[in-house]
């Protein structure tokens, strides 16, 4: 870890302010993710802002029926927060999927969309790591590969974005909201907040440099039964090596995002027309094009599968 | 003592200590967090400096170039040691690679270079800044590659051994086998992934070092620390009261006590060092990966007639084989036999003893070759066992086995686990969307008596202290030697002071084999036995029909206190057990069987054990209580070693990728339901004074093969290769409708 400066915000126009004219300055929310890549020299922050006292904390109705839920909402507030849990239920499952309970509580909704890759290459500064370190190569392409992506990946970078409350987001159309440095506000949509790595494997995001994350918006409740299919090798507390967020309606209609595949949350929205057919030509549309390595060839038929799982209880609910 | 006749009665048998299931005496400390480990000895010295270990970032090659020039200036920075400036290193007996590399690598992340800082931030800030221009060479990388052509070995431990165990024709007796199996299963390199990481804390006193660490073995690591330093041997104190866990980890001196002693001299104070946990699969030693080869041959009514066992593993020049095909020299008859073990080099980092070497993965195959075996044979898998059980070592039938209640372990766990309830036809139960199947397989480990001595001092305060260097790695050694020294002595467990691991005690077993319970115990025996000796002189009393109980003294119809011996001054009995040749005469094993149910998600291919139960011979049970925790701790192990753990070698640049605990996976809570594990009420005359073996390996002997035939009867795929993660089925399992 290298020597930092540390700040309290005082708002967030102010904290957006800072963050975009004091160089090397990162926010910290939660810190469960940005600590453990400081001490590993991962991330190489000069400066601090710390974001929690600002508030943001609330989970409110908006205007439509909808929901606003604060950047700085702990994922365990957020899980068990009553409203959740009875409109957006793939929402809660999806957190509680996540990490452990300790993390949970010190774990933040903007820090959550904004967890860094579990590459494991990218956790071990001796590789060439593209996202890590620009233009160094990437060491997961021909190496060790079974948790990486199988869509949406470049000749730079087969990384995916681990956070599965970013993939029950997707499948909610959420809508993440910003304040930049000059204290302008802006929503933008969770289907073009996360990125694809491209060749510039490092930007990962939409926000600008300082951009700060004040909420997420869901917008009203769509009804159906919803449903988080996380798979993975041990029963808790391991990423995803896929997984399903899934809102099925009585007809068979419905949505479906995957997490687990490729560097964002995975959602093809015309490959929802079919869900009435089964989860087999639901994935042949959502996975059209999966470049797979060796290691996670699996994954492409594992998604179909663990899809075929969520519409069967859904059918049989 | 020399133990070379087998123990008659003796003191031990009245078990009125020894035998039950007392809480761990050192429990209180642990749950408070007062116990001290490695990295905390506060009390003993005030600010040490804190050594940060700087790991290679190549696989193989050398060091061209290290600039030290930013680092040495950073905030904090005291010393920094690389092989450059550290004086001549020697290396230790079992060590293979040097524990500080440079110029030439031996292999990823070894260490080269500790810092030495006022705190571990600054330490670890400035081992960030040292720039070292690496020369790459070629390494050996791929075990399957370089196994074929890796030379046929010995077993490691020492002599020259034939190279291949044959008894009778195995070629020909298979050859004619009405019914033969020939498959070949791997099983991946694993980590140890103890809690506590390695650490060490070392101070100098002019030219005397002590080190408090973390080490399994106190008289091997202080000599190898003296070879490594090039001092006295008698010139270092090497402590290690409480260890957060080890299994074979920490049985060697590793680099943290190195570095922390380098780094101790060179900036002057006493130093300490902790090994960040994503160092420590690549700097320390690992479970070797092996490829292993069953062949079985039998007649159709299931006896055995032939049957082959062939390993191979590598290691680094130098190095050793993992000796996986031990158990198929005697578990199960048949009149042709061959075992054999091929090492391959690798350049990868050091393999050596994780929990039950050799046994451990050797079972994770042999029993899946045997439940296949069962299968084609047409016979219940129990039964198959049953009938080729033996009763000598079938490669010196001359040898009986001391105890062997191998076909009772399968009977009462059958019984116990409700296995006549298993439909023997794989993919045939369902419970929703999940396939449910029940798996079992034999357990088996040898256990061996070493060496082991104490001391004991009964005081004028009433209180009976027992020292050894024995350590306790969260096994329970405090409290059944304890337990031990009050049986002997006829004095409740709270009279009872136990020391351990501290190089100015006798030298002990020490914890590692599954020998140490058994051993260390018979140590403290015989320690007891002088002891009591002492006490009845003093009284008067003859010492052989003497009686120790209830803190009297009785002989005959007299009767004392004990405490009228101590008026005079305090009493000391010192001695070691020593073995005889009664391991020659006798194959001295321990038994079991495991019981596993696991459920197969349809739709994904997920695994998830259900239950588990466990049956154990192992002679007499010192503490029914921590043997259990071993035997469930051992399970939970093999429940990883099944279905999870695997280090992932990237065979470009030679090492293992998932190095930290988000990656390599180990079993939670979550994937533990429901354990039990039985013990046979028995003791072994032949194995120990205290007639007692070994169980902390026999838990996890078999474990694995349990799961993967519980996965098998489950799906009707059988998968050989470790660990049985769910694409190795995915796209053959029953129709998920
Ligand atoms: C052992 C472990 C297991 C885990 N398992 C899972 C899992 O199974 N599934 C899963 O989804 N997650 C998992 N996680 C990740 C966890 O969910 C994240 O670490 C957490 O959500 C991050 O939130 P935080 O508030 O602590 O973020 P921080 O670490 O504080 O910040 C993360 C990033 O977000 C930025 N940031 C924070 N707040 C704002 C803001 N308001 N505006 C702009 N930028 C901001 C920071 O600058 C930083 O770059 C795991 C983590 C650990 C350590
Ligand atoms: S996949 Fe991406 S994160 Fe991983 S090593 Fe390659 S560039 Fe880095």
């Amino acid at each position: 870890m290298r020597a930092f400066t540390y700040e309290r915000a005082d708002s967030a126009r102010d904290a957006a302010a800072r963050a975009a004219s004091t160089p090397g300055a990162k926010f910290i929310a939660g810190g469960t993710n940005l600590l453990d890549l400081m001490k590993l020299e991962i991330e190489t922050p000069r400066h601090l802002i710390d974001v929690n006292g600002l508030g943001f904390d609330r989970i409110e109705k908006t205007g439509d029926g909808g929901l606003r839920i604060g950047a700085l909402v702990r994922n365990t507030d957020l899980a068990a927060d009553m409203r959740v849990r009875k409109d957006y239920g793939v929402l809660s499952r999806a957190l509680l999927a996540g990490a452990s309970g300790q993390l949970r509580n010190k774990a933040t909704t903007a820090g959550n969309l904004l967890q860094r890759t579990r590459c494991p290459y990218f956790y071990d500064t001796n590789q060439p790591c593209n996202k890590r370190k620009p233009g160094s190569g990437c060491a997961a392409i021909g190496g060790y590969s079974r948790q990486l992506a199988v869509i949406g990946s470049s000749e730079s970078c087969i990384a995916t974005h681990p956070s599965d409350m970013a993939v029950a987001l997707r499948a909610l159309d959420a809508t993440v909201e910003t304040v930049n440095a000059a204290g302008q506000a802006r929503a933008i949509p969770i289907a073009d907040f996360h990125r694809l790595p491209g060749d510039t494997p490092h930007i990962e995001t939409a926000l600008a440099p300082g951009e700060f994350i004040t909420g997420v918006t869901l917008p009203k409740p769509i009804g159906g039964r919803h449903y988080y299919e996380k798979v993975r090798d041990r029963a808790s507390y391991a990423f995803a090596l896929v997984s399903v967020a899934a809102v099925i309606h009585k007809d068979g209609t419905g949505r479906v995002a995957l997490g687990g595949v490729a560097h964002k949350p995975w959602r093809v929205e015309a490959a929802e027309t079919a869900m009435p057919e089964g989860a087999r030509a639901v994935s042949a549309r959502l996975l059209a094009g999966a470049r797979p390595t060796h290691d996670n060839a699996f994954k492409v038929p594992l998604a179909e599968r663990a899809l075929a799982a969520v519409m069967m209880q859904a059918r049989t609910a | 003592m020399k133990f070379d006749t087998p123990a008659g009665a003796n003191p031990i048998d009245r078990t009125a200590v020894v035998g039950r299931p007392h809480d761990r005496i050192d429990g209180p400390l642990k749950t408070t967090g007062t116990a001290p480990y490695a990295y905390e000895h506060h009390a003993e010295v005030r600010n040490p400096a804190c050594g940060y270990i700087l790991g290679s970032a190549i696989g193989k090659g050398r060091i061209g170039a290290m600039d030290l020039a930013e680092a040495k200036t950073a905030p904090g920075v005291l010393a920094i040691v690389t092989a450059q400036d550290a004086g001549k290193l020697g290396k230790g007996k079992f060590n293979t690679a040097k524990l500080l590399g440079g110029p030439d690598i031996d292999h990823y992340h070894q260490a080269i270079a500790v810092v030495v800082a006022e705190t571990f931030e600054q330490a670890r800030a400035a081992a960030a800044l040292i720039r070292v221009d690496y020369i790459r060479a070629k390494g050996r990388f791929d075990l399957a590659e370089e196994l074929k052509t890796a030379p046929l070995t010995g077993n490691s431990n020492g002599g020259a051994p034939p190279k291949e165990a044959r008894v009778g024709d195995f070629e020909q007796a298979f050859a004619a086998a009405p019914v033969t199996l020939d498959a070949t299963y791997t099983t991946p390199d694993q980590s140890h992934m103890m809690m506590e990481p390695f650490a060490s804390l070392a101070a100098w006193h002019g030219d005397e070092l002590t080190v408090w660490t973390s080490n399994q073995m106190i008289d091997w690591g202080r000599t190898d620390l003296a070879i490594t330093l090039g001092i006295p041997k008698e010139k270092i104190r090497f402590l290690s009261p409480y260890v957060g866990g080890g299994f074979g980890g920490k049985l060697f001196l590793r680099a943290d006590a190195v570095m922390a002693a380098l780094g101790a001299r060179a900036a002057k104070r006493p130093v300490k060092v902790a090994m960040p946990r994503p160092l420590m699969a690549n700097n320390s030693t690992h479970r070797p990966a092996t490829v292993q080869r069953i062949r079985i041959g039998a007649t159709r009514e299931g006896t055995i007639t032939a049957i082959a066992h062939e390993s191979g593993s590598g290691d680094l020049p130098g190095g050793r084989p993992e000796t996986a095909v031990n158990q198929s020299k005697l578990l199960y008859a048949g009149a042709n036999r061959l075992t054999a073990m091929r090492l391959a080099v690798l350049d990868l980092p050091e393999g050596n003893a994780m929990r039950a070497p050799g046994e451990a993965p050797g079972m994770m195959a042999l029993e899946i070759a045997i439940d296949e075996m069962a299968e084609r044979l047409g016979m219940d898998p129990i039964a198959f066992r049953v009938k080729n059980d033996t009763q000598v070592d079938p490669e010196k039938p001359e040898r009986p086995f001391s105890e062997r209640n191998l076909v009772r372990c399968l009977r009462e766990g059958a019984d116990r686990f409700g296995w006549a309830r298993r439909d023997p036809r794989p993919g045939q139960v369902r419970d929703g969307r999940w396939l449910i199947g029940m798996g079992m397989a034999a357990a088996f480990r040898n256990s061996s008596l070493v060496p082991s001595g104490a001391r004991v001092r009964l005081g004028r305060d009433g209180i009976l202290v027992v020292e050894t260097d024995m350590t306790d790695i969260g096994t329970g050694s405090y409290t059944i030697i304890g337990q031990t020294a009050a049986e002997m002595l006829g004095l409740p467990l709270n009279k009872v002071q136990v020391r351990l691991a501290d190089s100015r005690f006798p030298v002990s077993a020490g914890s590692g084999g599954q020998f140490g319970a058994a051993s260390s115990t018979s140590g403290v025996y015989a320690a007891c036995l002088k002891l009591r000796e002492a006490v009845a002189q003093r009284l008067g009393f003859n010492t052989t029909d003497a009686v120790f109980e209830g803190g009297t003294v009785k002989s005959g119809n007299r009767s004392a206190d004990l405490a009228d011996a101590t008026r005079a001054g305090d009493l000391t009995g010192e001695d070691k057990v020593e073995p005889g040749d009664l391991e020659k005469k006798y194959q001295i094993s321990t038994f079991g069987a495991h019981f596993v149910e696991v459920g197969v998600d349809a739709y994904t291919g997920v695994m998830r054990v259900r239950r588990m139960l466990a049956v154990c011979d192992a002679g007499r049970i010192l503490n029914p209580k921590t043997a259990r925790s071993q035997v469930i701790g051992a399970m939970t192990m093999g429940v990883g070693g099944a279905l999870m753990e695997e280090l992932a070698v990237d065979k470009r640049f030679g090492f293992f990728v998932n190095h930290d605990l988000a990656s390599y996976e180990v079993p939670v809570h979550l994937d533990i339901p429901h354990q039990e594990v039985l013990f046979l009420d028995g003791t072994d005359d032949k194995a120990s004074p205290m007639k007692a073996k070994g169980v902390g390996e026999l838990g996890l002997c078999g474990v694995g093969a349990a799961v993967a035939n519980a996965v098998y009867n489950a799906t009707g795929v059988r998968v050989r290769d470790y660990p049985v993660t769910l694409e190795k089925h995915l796209d053959r399992l029953p129709g998920a409708a």
